[in-house]
């Protein structure tokens, strides 16, 4: 096989497997932080890839410009979500809590299909398709500016928050509510405020995430399912509640995803069927995931 | 009186623990409470600082009532509570841990100054500032544990077994900062298994006994006691 055609399989990888870290990263951000799984994850993505579609087409918006107004918008959804769902099943039974996010994602993905229709639909991003023609060459290698750029804001979302989790007084408080919740208040710690703003932040990241992805992936109700099903996956496989190991792993499942096909010659058709394999094969070795907690 | 508790009753999911606990904490003083394994040491310390709601009694602090606020907002007004255990943020260092505890605004302020002054108090811990808690000795986190305490500035510091599983030479280090941090200002409320350390080293004490306080004294009363004698110290 060609060096350069592997080569290019590897880059591309890499940039999608970013993208799949930043969705990841807001699913495990609030996991660590209070065990609980989002759900409807790949619906907040689905939601914000609209933001994109609606800034452009009633709006005229370049998806570069409404790209802060889509992740404050997700942040408020993911409080509201806190506020309004989650804070009051804190203490219900673990079944409960899997069904109300669980039944959110299908109420929004219904709802989308309701008054959005289930048509597939795409966002023109004039700015980014203006920038060096849209693509870009890495000696043979090409890349696509949308792919890039979302992998470029993906790694600086990351770097933000690693900055924000270790280095703040907010983010060391969110640290101790998630590893001991009632220590936590007798430090004057309010856990609630606390899990508002887990809810805000992880949603914030997945619509950015969405916001980049609209620029070069259709836009449909069901957007969310297939990238929410890798997310679960990439947090399980990088550590439940673990920063690093969202991006490791995201880039871990990029590659296999995108490269395995170039390397042993399959149809791309089967590239899901070979990340899942990968991830059961890493998870029978080590089912704890690559890293521990945040 | 900085603290007044009266006729507390407190219960875990039902089963009672406490049933009328009444207690006075006075400005400056170290009161001792001390009582058998299960008595309800732990848990009046808990329903005073807010994780548990108590179910009736009343306890002031400052004149004001405590009873029903959270634990985020009892910790605000300046009790600071180390709980049994020592309970860490094992994954962050130890100046994170000091940090976290100086969250609150009413010690943000002052926090530089309480950083430098609970180094000074633990100079292990300031050579250990950047490894992580779970890491150290148990003595060495419940210095931390402590030094988190004092990071809120509080008023009122309430130390719960702050002996338990240490080594006996620490033992000592600990009941000798405990005086230092009542010398320097700060009100304590002790719970202790040590039961002769804490009484010599109290103004005043109460017996807790099956979620009750049954007796009150000074430390050397109590500590003269046949209660006390024949209960704690096999005398
Ligand atoms: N988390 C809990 N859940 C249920 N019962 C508890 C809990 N903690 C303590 N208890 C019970 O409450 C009573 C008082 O316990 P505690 O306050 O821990 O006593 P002490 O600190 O004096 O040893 C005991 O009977 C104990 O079994
Ligand atoms: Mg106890």
């Amino acid at each position: 096989m060609d060096g350069d055609v592997l080569l290019q399989a590897i880059a591309s990888g890499l940039l999608i497997g970013m993208v799949y870290a930043l969705i990841s990263v807001g699913l495990t951000l609030i996991f660590g932080l209070m065990e609980i799984v989002n759900f409807a994850h790949g619906e907040f993505l689905m939601l914000a890839m609209y933001a994109a579609f609606f800034g452009r087409s009633l709006v005229g918006l370049d998806p570069m410009l409404s790209l802060p107004a889509t992740v404050g918008l997700l942040f408020l959804l993911g409080v509201l979500t806190y506020r309004g769902i989650i804070s009051r099943i804190l203490h219900a039974p673990m079944l409960a809590q899997i069904f109300a996010t669980f039944g959110l994602g299908l109420f929004l993905r219904g709802l989308a299909q309701f008054f959005w229709s289930p048509d597939f639909r795409s966002v023109e991003a004039p700015f980014l398709a203006g920038l060096s023609g849209g693509g870009v060459e890495v000696g043979s290698v090409s890349l696509g500016v949308p792919q890039s750029a979302a992998a470029l804001l993906a790694g600086l979302a990351f770097l933000a928050l690693y900055l924000f989790i270790d280095r703040s007084r907010t983010g060391l408080a969110l640290q101790a509510v998630a590893e001991d919740r009632a220590t936590a208040t007798l430090m004057g710690i309010n856990s609630d405020r606390m899990f508002a703003l887990g809810w805000g932040l992880g949603a914030a990241c997945v619509g950015l995430a969405g916001a980049v992805l609209a620029t070069f992936y259709y836009i449909y109700p069901s957007v969310g399912v297939v990238f929410a099903l890798i997310a679960y996956i990439t947090v399980a496989l990088g550590g439940f509640g673990s920063v690093p190991g969202a991006l490791v792993a995201g880039l871990l499942v990029g590659l296999v995803e995108v490269v395995s096909p170039t390397l042993f010659g399959f149809s791309p058709a089967y590239k899901y069927a070979v990340v899942f394999g990968f991830y059961l094969a890493v998870v029978l070795v080590r089912p704890q995931g690559l890293f521990g907690r945040f | 009186m900085l603290l007044q508790v009266r006729h507390l009753s407190a219960a875990y999911a039902g089963v009672p623990a406490l049933h009328d606990v009444s207690l006075d904490v006075g400005e400056g003083q170290i009161v001792a409470l001390i009582g058998a394994n299960g008595a309800g040491k732990t848990t009046t310390l808990r329903t005073i600082s807010g994780l548990l709601r108590p179910e009736r009694g009343e306890i002031a602090f400052r004149g004001q009532r405590l009873a029903g606020q959270p634990a985020h907002r009892i910790a605000e007004l300046g009790i600071a509570h180390v709980p049994e255990g020592r309970r860490l943020f094992s994954r962050l260092t130890v100046r994170q841990n000091l940090l976290v505890g100086a969250h609150s605004p009413r010690a943000r302020a002052g926090e530089d100054a309480a950083m430098e002054r609970v180094l000074t108090m633990f100079p292990r811990l300031r050579e250990r500032a950047d490894q992580r808690a779970g890491t150290l000795s148990g003595g060495e986190q419940q210095m931390v544990a402590i030094a988190r305490g004092l990071m809120l500035g509080p008023a009122l510091l309430m130390l719960d077994e702050p002996s338990l599983g240490i080594a006996p030479k620490l033992v000592d280090e600990i009941f000798t900062t405990i005086r230092a941090i009542a010398r320097e200002g700060t009100t304590i409320l002790l719970v202790e298994q040590n039961v002769r350390e804490s009484l010599e080293l109290a103004d005043h004490a109460y017996v807790l006994q099956t979620g009750s306080t049954i007796a009150d004294g000074t430390g050397a009363e109590i500590l003269a006691s046949d209660l006390v004698r024949r209960a704690y110290l096999g005398i």
